[in-house]
């Protein structure tokens, strides 16, 4: 036998095939850093609003009367201020922050205080929308039941120059 | 000092646990991912402690901007073309069959109606570019309050949320929740983003 006939018994046995990955690996990062790029994780969080239905024309909405000293009135000013009272007649305003110790130590001590709170939240026109979630928030952390978003009055203001709290 | 060096290997990395984690990766993302739907105007959002996640689909969404202006964004390609149907109807204003579809794969805009035609005519990359007018809301002309109108027609499930800027004022913002009201929509969220602390019971 020539040797031409027997090639086995001088190859190496095993020769490696060797496929170059490289291109496909470059597309396997590509295809990861787009879609890590892409995807959102996060779905938004929301808040649940509900509001009051309007009343139906012909629906007539009795108010019951609301003894003054269980209201709790709370404006939310201008420049993130929020002012609060107590009662209705001859009010003493306090001024107060968002944070936990301004807001949320309030209301749980008024909670404390005052046996069926209701709050009265009077937004002012130059408060901003943060103001107005962040108090939402701490209803919400605090557990309020009752209380009610209603439209500024001009006494309200005239009540917060008299006091020195705010610059007409 | 030997004529020939001896030549070293080369060291060789086994790149194959590497390349078995990327692709990993890449099946992970592609099977999970939902691609963020182009925002019309960026928005701020405020923080809270809700954790409540808003679904995909089925949505509403309204953006108040800082400055005050509103945007909508509408869920589902083809709620979308039905409800542009209705708003041209209603307003007695033509659209092309082109401009139906190009309005299809628009997520959020903010354009008047009378406009919306030659904004949807713009290639897409010049839209989001042109600062747009915000969707007016006004008494005379409250465009806002008969998308949400007709988009609760076209779907009856549709879900509202409202998306307001930190600093938008809120008198525009409750405009906005008054007109909601108004249309017998009471329940709706309010989009912000997980504060990280703990509230603490007293």
């Amino acid at each position: 036998m020539s040797e031409e006939f027997t090639p086995r018994a001088r190859r190496p046995l095993h020769k490696e095939v060797s496929i170059d990955m490289n291109p496909m690996v470059d597309l396997a990062f590509l295809l990861l850093t787009f879609f890590m790029l892409t995807t959102t994780f996060s779905k938004p969080q929301a808040m649940e609003l509900v509001m009051p239905a309007k009343p139906k024309a012909d629906e007539v909405v009795e108010e019951k009367p609301i003894k003054a000293s269980r209201v709790v009135t709370l404006l939310i000013g201008p420049d993130d201020r929020l002012f609060w009272y107590r009662g209705v007649e001859d009010v003493q305003v306090n001024e107060t922050g968002y944070g936990k110790d301004g807001l949320r130590d309030l209301l749980f001590r008024l909670d404390g205080e005052i046996e069926d709170l209701v709050l009265l939240i009077k937004p002012m026109r130059e408060c901003v929308y943060e103001n107005m979630v962040d108090m939402l928030d701490e209803l919400q952390i605090t557990g309020m039941q009752r209380y009610a978003m209603v439209p500024e009055e001009p006494a309200d203001r005239e009540l917060l120059v008299q006091q020195g709290l705010l610059q007409e | 000092m030997p004529a020939v060096r001896p030549r070293r290997p080369s060291p060789k990395l086994d790149m194959n646990p590497m390349v078995d984690l990327a692709f990993l990766l890449v099946t992970f993302f592609m099977l999970t991912t939902t691609f963020r739907t182009e925002e019309p105007v960026l928005v701020d959002v405020p923080a809270s402690h809700s954790e409540i996640k808003l679904p995909d689909v089925d949505m509403l969404l309204i953006t108040v901007s800082e400055d005050g202006r509103a945007f909508v964004t509408i869920e589902g390609q083809d709620t979308r073309r039905r409800v542009l149907g209705m708003m041209a109807g209603h307003y007695g204003i033509g659209f092309s069959a082109e401009q139906l579809d190009a309005f299809g794969l628009v997520a959020g805009f903010g354009v008047p109606l009378e406009r919306l035609g030659a904004w949807l005519e713009l290639p897409p990359s010049e839209r989001m570019r042109l600062p747009q007018p915000g969707i007016p809301s006004d008494s005379l002309n409250n465009e806002l309050r008969d998308w949400t109108v007709f988009t609760r027609i076209a779907n009856p499930r549709v879900r509202v949320a409202v998306k307001g800027a930190r600093r938008a004022p809120f008198p525009l913002v409750k405009e906005v929740m008054d007109m909601l009201v108004e249309n017998n929509i009471n329940r709706f969220n309010l989009i912000t983003e997980l504060e990280r602390s703990v509230p603490v019971e007293p």
